[in-house]
């Protein structure tokens, strides 16, 4: 087991390993994580974090598999989280998506690191943020998160991303679930994906169509792009596309906006967690909260009323 | 009974009296019972079940549309099946050592095992062929090699069966050219090279480029045989690979049958006519475990392949229909565990296809889930065929199975089944769609995983594996490969590398990545290739640069 | 099902081997026994495992290897996973692995070889029971 500084020492400095280990730390939810992330706090913010999201089938890892050289091209170096659903009763999980990128297993440049979601609902798993920040800490310029993209609020990547690339195949039927799901208008590009498949221009004409539905004022429209990941085609086109939306980002302001966002929502999470934590824990030790919650089984106390005179109580014991 | 009784009537009366009787104090040893493809067995058959059979239109005559009984009149009366059992290891020398003594002990046919970097086009000298030369069939690196595997061993005289896949028209390029050296022209010679990319997709693994590329080098081998190789089949549709990657018997059909109507599809649209080459068209089975489920299989095969044939591809010659095919019996069925009981279920399989009319069988050595076969134990294996041929018998009438209610329902139970798959598949585009979803790989896996989880749970038996145990194993002398075979093999490269004339080897090669940019027929041009010591990495590697490797996606 | 430790191994085929019956059994059903499976295919090199090992930080690599190779890759693998003093990951094999390899495989550093007629809850509990946490 490696000790906080040799954690910490070792994603500055680029040991693999060290940040192997601190990323499984973090999904293990293990409290030496949270002390090592909180030294690296400083050193992240420099990625550009891309997620990239949509249905089964449609080509998400083989899209990224091609993104990693063009973005090499440009001397970026790469950091990729492939998350996958967790069975729901074993906890276990297949992981399967780095063998699309068997490729780039040996090149220095790139750290690819599996998840399985362990239970957590909205695509990505609990810890998907902090395993990113980790990689952010290790060096990566771009950190792509590829999503389980079950097409059902899949929102959450948009908390964790800059650019938010949803996916699409030709002749797919989830029109109605993409706009339910909210799925439409978290996408900062969309790309349609196999567009040696029949129906691929029809596909883009309807997200052209719904995004003119769409009424908000949006200084970024998000554009809608041809591939065809397989031979490469439209590869390029995303890239200057993902380049030229995190440079709107920051120009527009809306980096800084995002940005503060993001450590507002972090730390009344952070906050919410740990009050929580400790309300619970001191309640449950106490007899008193088994009778309090007999009663509201029995219909002698209502619920509303005991929280709000639990947490009076909390609050006046800790102010002593 | 005084008139005479109704069957349906007795059947009833059987059903509810005598059974009703029996089944009280000793019930059945399952509640239902089905085969491994889950098809319902019943405990009794009757003419009654034969009700929807016509015998003219579903079973027929051996020799006959829809080939039901046989694809020839007199099948083993005539001739019995050939005896090919496939082998290859180490060096060529050592192989044709094997091969010899293989002819002597009175096998019929030959079928060359080659090593994975000879699978999959890389010279042993190849980084990635560290360990693997020689290992689970011969090295073969260039024609020198393939002169030593064929020495003494008239090609005019020996059929020769050749398992490999993605670099096919180059085995088959040097066979063609051994050939010629020993003064026998290519139209006379006989054999088959397996040549069957999807089935490397799906199921064994051994592909190097992607599926275009591979299906334009299949019709081109189709074309070149077609022209030059009316006695050589220039295709082995496969279905046991897929079948010991863990199918039951009607997706070994179905998958395979797919894959044969792929191939028909690439060949009609790469400008053949139907007739031109589905003759030579061969497919290869598996022979498993349930007996009569494995004999219906092969039944069942024929005719559907045969109205695929007539009806979906409009093919006038009735050779286009008929299946001919090699079995091999079924090597996930092996057992580590007291390998000797092997013996017998090979002898049970080898029967199954005798009796399922295949034309040509290959039977497994009792040590091979340990290692390659000893000479010993792949006598053994002969002798099984030869004892099945000649004492039992059971080669003197044709398709005895035929009639016998539950095969025929079976046969009709596993033909519809494996067309349902088919048409599934069709809606999907095809087989190379279906496995480019991973469709027919997770139908595979679900059905390897079933029949595991069903083998841990007891609920079925191996025998000697989950029930029959013995604590002590008998100690078992297995074959160990030359250790010395693969720097060996890298010398003997090296030597050929300096002796050739290396402009003529540079001028093939550059001729190669022209042709392989254009449309042209690749097998000529591999021909003259070979014949100048070109070696197999060589020219894999053209062709790698031009068409690109396969990635698999492997959905898991 | 909340954010417990969980076993990540990773199962590989290392050289030119082409049979994944068994190893996608063994994903399968390491998978239903709660762990967390990454599986890298086909035609891996001792250095791609290693380096996959690492970054994924399993505690347990899987061989599966049909081929006779063995000998010339599993003790290669062990040699890496030495070089990038990862040698705290179990490593364990299965496929076609005669007897009379076992000591020497053992040797390098492979800790037990699951052979034909392995049951698959075996090879679950000597995981589970082995692992280092």
């Amino acid at each position: 087991m490696l000790s906080e500084s040799e954690l910490i020492d070792g994603v500055l400095k680029g040991n693999r390993r060290a940040l192997a280990r601190l990323i499984t730390l973090i999904e293990d939810e293990d409290l030496l994580a949270s002390k090592v992330l909180a030294k690296l706090y400083k050193h992240t913010g420099k990625a550009h974090i891309i997620g990239i999201t949509g249905p089964p089938g449609s080509g998400k890892s083989t899209i990224v598999t091609k993104l990693i050289p063009e973005l090499r091209k440009k001397q970026k170096t790469i950091g990729i989280v492939c998350v996958d659903p967790s069975s729901p009763f074993s906890g276990g999980a297949l992981l399967g998506d780095r063998i699309r990128m068997q490729e780039h297993t040996l090149d220095e440049a790139v750290y690819v690191r599996s998840m399985g979601t362990r239970g957590h609902l909205g695509g990505l798993a609990r810890s998907t943020s902090d395993a990113v920040r980790a990689i952010d800490a290790f060096g990566k310029d771009v950190i792509i998160v590829e999503t389980v993209g079950a097409g059902q609020a899949e929102v959450e990547i948009i908390e964790i991303a800059q650019t938010v690339i949803v996916t699409d195949v030709p002749g797919s039927g989830d029109d109605i679930q993409a706009i339910k799901a909210g799925i439409m208008e978290i996408a900062d590009i969309f790309v349609v994906n196999k567009s040696d498949l029949p129906g691929a221009d029809n596909k883009v004409m309807e997200i052209n169509a719904m995004l003119e539905l769409d009424s908000r004022q949006r200084d970024w429209t998000p554009p809608v792009i041809l591939t065809d990941a397989r031979s490469g085609d439209g590869i390029p086109e995303l890239v200057e596309k993902i380049e030229q939306h995190i440079e709107f980002l920051k120009k527009s302001g809306l980096l800084n906006q995002k940005d503060l966002k993001r450590s507002r929502d972090e730390l009344e999470d952070l906050m919410r967690d740990k009050l929580t934590r400790k309300l619970l824990e001191k309640l449950r030790d106490e007899p008193e909260y088994d009778d309090a919650i007999a009663k509201i089984a029995k219909r002698n106390e209502d619920p509303y009323t005991v929280a709000e005179r639990l947490i009076a109580e909390f609050l006046v014991k800790y102010r002593e | 009974m005084g008139e005479k009784e109704t069957l349906p009537h007795a059947l009833k009366r059987w059903r509810d009296v005598i059974v009703k009787k029996v089944i009280g104090r000793f019930p059945e040893r399952k509640e239902e019972f089905e085969t491994v493809s889950g098809i319902p067995v019943k405990r009794l058959y009757t003419p009654a079940d034969m009700e929807p059979i016509d015998y003219m239109k579903d079973i027929g005559f051996p020799g006959e549309f829809p080939f039901t009984r046989g694809v020839q009149p007199t099948m083993y009366r005539g001739r019995f099946w050939t005896m090919r059992q496939y082998s290859g290891f180490a060096t060529a020398k050592e192989t044709n050592e094997r091969y010899r003594f293989l002819l002597e002990q009175g096998q019929t046919g030959l079928s060359v095992a080659f090593d994975l970097p000879t699978q999959i086009g890389y010279d042993s000298d190849h980084e990635l062929a560290k360990g693997e030369v020689g290992k689970v069939g011969v090295a073969i690196d260039s024609l020198a090699d393939m002169e030593i595997l064929f020495d003494g061993i008239p090609l005019d005289k020996v059929s020769t069966s050749m398992t490999i896949n993605s670099s096919a028209a180059v085995l088959l390029a040097m066979y063609i050219a051994v050939a010629e050296k020993q003064g026998v022209s290519m139209d006379k010679l006989r054999g088959t090279i397996q040549n069957d990319i999807l089935k490397e997709y799906a199921a064994r693994g051994t592909y190097i480029f992607p599926p275009g590329p591979s299906m334009r080098l299949i019709t081109d081998t189709f074309k070149f045989c077609s022209e030059n190789m009316p006695l050589f089949n220039s295709i082995s549709i496969s279905g046991y690979h897929i079948r010991e990657a863990g199918s039951t018997a009607v997706q070994e059909v179905a998958f395979t049958l797919a894959d044969g109507i792929a191939y028909v599809e690439a060949a009609i649209k790469a400008g053949l006519d139907v007739d031109s080459f589905a003759s030579r068209l061969s497919f290869f089975f598996g022979s498993a475990s349930e007996f009569f489920e494995e004999i219906a299989k092969f039944r069942a095969a024929r005719r559907l392949w045969a109205k695929i044939m007539k009806e979906r591809f409009g093919a006038r010659d009735d050779n286009s229909s008929r299946m001919r095919f090699h079995t091999q019996t079924a090597g996930y069925t092996l057992t580590a565990q007291q390998p000797d009981n092997n013996v017998v279920r090979v002898t049970l399989q080898a029967l199954q296809a005798v009796l399922g009319g295949t034309q040509s069988l290959h039977t497994n050595s009792r040590d091979e889930a340990l290692s390659l076969p000893t000479e010993e134990s792949v006598q053994i294996a002969l002798r099984t065929q030869q004892i099945i041929a000649h004492e039992t018998a059971v080669g003197d009438t044709v398709d005895p199975m035929a009639g016998s209610y539950f095969v025929e329902v079976l046969t009709a139970e596993i033909e519809n089944r494996a067309m349902e798959y088919i048409k599934k598949i069709d809606e999907m585009g095809g087989a190379p769609a279906a496995i480019e979803r991973g469709y027919i790989q997770s139908e595979i896996h679900n059905s390897a995983y079933d029949y595991q989880r069903r083998v841990d749970s007891g609920e079925r038996i191996v025998v000697g594996v989950n029930e029959f145990t013995v604590d002590e194993e008998q100690r078992f002398d297995y074959l160990r490969v030359n250790p010395q075979a693969e720097s060996e093999q890298v010398a003997r490269l090296k030597d050929i590398r300096s002796k050739r004339d290396t402009f003529k080897v540079e001028a093939s090669l550059d001729a190669l990545r022209e042709g392989a940019k254009g449309d042209a027929n690749l097998v000529p041009i591999i021909l003259d290739a070979v014949k100048v010591y070109a070696t197999l990495g060589e020219i894999c590697g053209v062709l790698r640069d031009v068409f690109g490797e396969y990635k698999a996606a492997d959905i898991l | 099902m909340g954010s417990a430790k969980k076993i990540r191994v990773l199962l590989a085929k290392p050289g030119l081997d082409g049979h994944d019956r068994g190893v996608k059994v063994v994903a399968r059903a390491l998978r239903d026994a709660g762990m967390e499976v990454i599986y890298t295919g086909l035609r891996q090199t001792p250095e791609m495992i290693v380096r996959a090992a690492i970054d994924e930080a399993v505690s347990c690599i899987g061989l599966s290897i049909l081929s006779g190779a063995h000998m010339a890759l599993f003790p290669k693998v062990m040699e890496l996973l030495k070089k990038e003093g990862a040698t705290d990951i179990l490593v364990v094999g299965g496929g076609i692995i005669p007897e009379d390899d076992l000591p020497e495989l053992k040797k390098a550093g492979i800790a037990e070889i699951f052979g034909p007629g392995t049951s698959l809850d075996e090879i679950v509990e000597y995981i589970k029971a082995n692992v280092k946490t």
